[in-house]
């Protein structure tokens, strides 16, 4: 075999291996995107139904169990609530009155299912995300009164 | 005044960097020897003031001087003392201070132990590495000093984030510096190359026991933060593919081709441009890493108060960095020509695609990872890459991998035989077949076709890389005396391969035949998983020197037999009133039991708690332990010393030549 023709194999197995890794990646990435979405847009329904985070601060008053380890409570963004189901342990920080971001998508009733929860690390910590949602949600509610 | 001492060093350990990273590379670029001269006693002065500077922040935590404003909001009167010590690095600035110091210890010990190394390439090593400090010490006073001064000190600090109040994670960080900071000597080295001109195998045998050891450090690091949220962040995972995970991982997936790399370079002289090229992007995510994890743009436990001036500070710093050294390659890349051929089955194909695997991993987990920060900064919404993405990219990538590493060592450089080589592995993929296959069906409680596959090829790595050894015993030479003549580098490529399938076996086995449950048990309920029964005892109030907690009692037992007694328990902080799980663990090497408590539930004195039975997790860390094990034995290889010995002689005769005429 000539060096040119070695050299001209190794970059088609090259080009061709690259190429597969690149197509795994991208389709792995469009596969597990979520996408983050305020209660005010998931209200408004301009977000998908399914691999959403909602984030928002936990409704006060609104935490209840059920049976079991199932809880219930209400994210909101002070304009908007979305009802949030859960089954199992939630974090540390979780608290009535703090930002949480939930992981999971909407069922037929409109209950927000989650199969994850999280909160915050820090006592003063707030996810950007949720910060910007609140204030999104703060500006609209402003807009309405007026 | 101790804190004032403190930043008044820092001041000073900038000019003396600016001194280092000017004067000696000008020295070396236009021959002049007073200023080349100058490298060694600027790096150890630089070095000298910011061990005073980092003395003079744990002092002001050791005695509680709430003047200072990062003491004040990192640590209290109650904090015990290892914190105090390790609540230095525990926040921003202080973390930032600690780099530098890493990074002047890298520096310093350059200057020691490169007596095989010119004068001139030891200047241009110790200069680029001055640079590298100026940047960072110039963050540091213009953007975020640790001893800024308040103008109302307060009675009592606030506290360090009780997750960090852990002895794993109090050696965590500076394991990950160490790590971080330690590519800058490859990269120094192959930045002084360029600079030099002269990239020969010399090049390659310096760099490699400073990548070697930098690398050791990171696998440490990583597999400490990993064992650290295992059991303190209470909920049993042991890797989250969270964005700072990632800004540690890409470097050392990177640092691990550049070892190889450098391998090749170094007996073959091939790759040099792809090496010097690697050299770059280990120290540039390292880089970037500190950036992501500093810089508030992620949200993680490891993100401190968001400050975009920061950030943009950073990010200014990271773009000279790279683009500085990409256009130093661009132009010096025509130059680098590498003229060794080889042939398709040879140990350099095999090198060549480990290299290709693993920066294509690289890339996978950095496109992962910048993904969501980029689609944010183009406003198109917020989104978040999850571990499934990670999962199903790195765990086929990986698969090549594993069937490449012990066949690639056994190929001999420049041209093997592929039908001499097949035999040598052929009984190899039999054995690694039925033993990989049949033991799940024997041991297990499912059968997993996932489980099977990892386990061959785990088997196959340990069989490949016994083979290595068993290839050196020719001659009618006994084992023995092969085990004694094996370089330390062969055992160290051994344990490192090994290592490699202890990981593969720890990960698959948890993954698949983990037993996890969340349940409400009261106390005298029992709960039984993965053929353990769980019996709630009690639940109790204790007091710890910072914290009040809810302690459990759990018994477990196995068959009607007492196994053990754990008490996982909530804590909550007192000053800043912090709850925190603290989980029961039953260490195995085969199987970890783990309780944890999530909350109380109603009035019978029920709690939600969290059981996991998890075979062979502590494979996971084991096998990072035999990975660090190889880099260190690998580094510390008798060729190194002979090197420096050999200098030392021809210097030590040069002299003696002076003397005599």
């Amino acid at each position: 075999m000539k060096a040119r023709h070695k050299r001209f194999g190794f970059i088609v197995v090259g080009l061709a291996g690259l190429g597969l890794a690149a197509w795994l990646t991208l389709n792995a990435l469009d596969n597990n995107l979520s996408y983050f979405f305020s209660p005010t847009e998931v209200t408004e329904n301009e977000g998908p139904k399914d691999h959403i985070r909602l984030g928002g601060l936990v409704e006060p008053g609104s935490l209840e169990r059920g049976k079991e380890l199932t809880v219930r409570f209400a994210v909101s963004d002070n304009a908007h609530k979305v009802n949030v189901e859960y089954t199992g342990i939630l974090p540390d920080l979780f608290a009535e009155g703090q930002g949480v971001i939930a992981q999971g998508k909407m069922n037929a009733n409109g209950v927000f299912v989650a199969d994850e929860v999280l909160a915050k690390h820090d006592e003063n910590y707030m996810p950007p995300e949720v910060a910007e949602a609140l204030e999104k949600g703060h500006n609209q509610a402003v807009g309405a009164k007026n | 005044m101790i804190p004032e001492i403190g930043h008044f060093t820092l001041i000073l350990a900038l000019c003396m960097a600016l001194v280092q990273g000017t004067l000696p590379l000008i020295g070396a670029h236009k021959g002049i020897a007073s200023w080349v001269a100058l490298a060694k006693p600027a790096a150890r002065a630089h070095l000298l003031f910011l061990l005073v500077a980092y003395g003079c922040l744990t002092y002001a935590f050791l005695v509680h001087d709430f003047s200072v404003a990062y003491v004040a909001t990192n640590s209290n009167t109650k904090l015990p003392t290892l914190y105090l010590i390790s609540g230095v690095w525990g926040a921003h600035e202080g973390s930032l201070l600690f780099w530098a110091v890493t990074l002047a210890l890298w520096t310093g010990a350059v200057t020691v132990f490169s007596r095989s190394v010119s004068e001139v390439m030891v200047a241009r090593v110790v200069g680029v590495m001055g640079l590298v400090s100026v940047g960072f010490l110039m963050f540091m006073l213009f953007t975020s000093s640790p001893f800024e001064r308040l103008p109302n000190p307060p009675v009592e600090g606030r506290d360090l984030n009780p997750l960090l109040q852990d002895p794993g994670l109090a050696i965590h960080p500076p394991m990950l510096y160490m790590g971080y900071v330690g590519f800058s000597v490859a990269f120094a080295f192959a930045i002084a190359a360029m600079l030099g001109g002269r990239l020969d195998a010399a090049w390659a045998r310096w760099s490699r026991p400073w990548t070697n050891v930098a690398w050791v450090f990171l696998t440490l690091g990583i597999a400490l933060g990993s064992w650290w949220a295992y059991y303190e962040l209470g909920w049993g995972g042991w890797w989250f593919w969270d964005p700072v995970e990632n800004a540690s991982f890409m470097p050392w997936i990177v640092g691990t081709a550049l070892m190889h790399s450098l391998a090749v370079t170094e007996k073959r002289g091939a790759f040099k441009a792809w090496t010097v090229l690697l050299a770059i992007f280990a120290f540039s995510l390292s880089l970037l890493g500190t950036f992501l994890v500093r810089s508030g743009v992620l949200t993680s436990v490891h993100a401190f108060a968001t400050d975009p001036e920061r950030g943009v500070f950073i990010l200014l710093f990271l773009c000279i960095v790279i683009g500085g050294s990409l256009l130093l390659y661009s132009w010096r890349a025509t130059q680098i020509r590498s003229s060794v051929s080889f042939g398709l089955v040879s140990r350099e194909t095999g090198l060549l695609l480990n290299n290709v695997i693993l920066v294509v991993t690289a890339c996978s987990v950095l496109l992962g990872t910048l993904y969501p920060l980029i689609l944010d900064a183009l406003g198109q919404g917020k989104i978040s890459v999850g571990p499934p993405y990670f999962n199903s990219v790195f765990i086929p990538l990986t698969v090549p991998l594993a069937i490449l590493v012990g066949v690639g060592a056994l190929a001999r450089w420049k041209q093997d035989d592929p039908a001499e080589l097949f035999r040598k592995v052929r009984l190899h993929m039999v054995t690694s077949l039925v033993l990989g296959l049949a033991l799940p069906a024997i041991f297990a409680p499912f059968y997993s076709w996932a489980a099977a596959l990892s386990l061959v090829l785990a088997f196959w790595v340990i069989f490949t890389s016994g083979q290595w050894l068993v290839e050196r015993a020719t001659a009618g030479r006994s084992l023995w005396q092969v085990m004694r003549t094996t370089p330390r580098g062969g055992w160290g490529m051994l344990f490192g391969h090994v290592g490699i399938a202890v990981f593969i076996i720890g990960v698959a086995l948890t993954s698949i035949y983990s037993s996890e449950k969340d349940v409400r048990l009261e106390p005298g309920e029992t709960y039984s998983l993965g053929g353990h029964d769980f019996l709630l005892k009690q639940v109790s109030n204790v007091r710890g020197p910072n914290y009040v907690a809810a302690r459990g009692t759990v018994e477990i037992s196995k068959d009607g037999e007492h196994l053990v007694t754990l008490y996982p328990e909530k804590r909550n902080y007192l000053t800043s009133q912090m709850p925190m799980t603290e989980a029961g663990i039953d260490a195995g090497l085969f199987r970890d039991l783990f309780v944890a408590l999530g909350e109380p539930l109603g009035d019978k004195g029920a709690w939600a708690v969290r059981l996991y039975h998890k075979p062979f997790v502590r494979w996971i860390w084991l096998g990072a332990i035999f990975m660090s094990l190889g880099g260190l034995l690998a580094a510390s290889d008798r060729r190194y010393f002979r090197l420096a010995r050999k200098a030392r002689q021809a210097a030590a005769d040069n002299q003696a030549t002076v003397g005599a005429a």
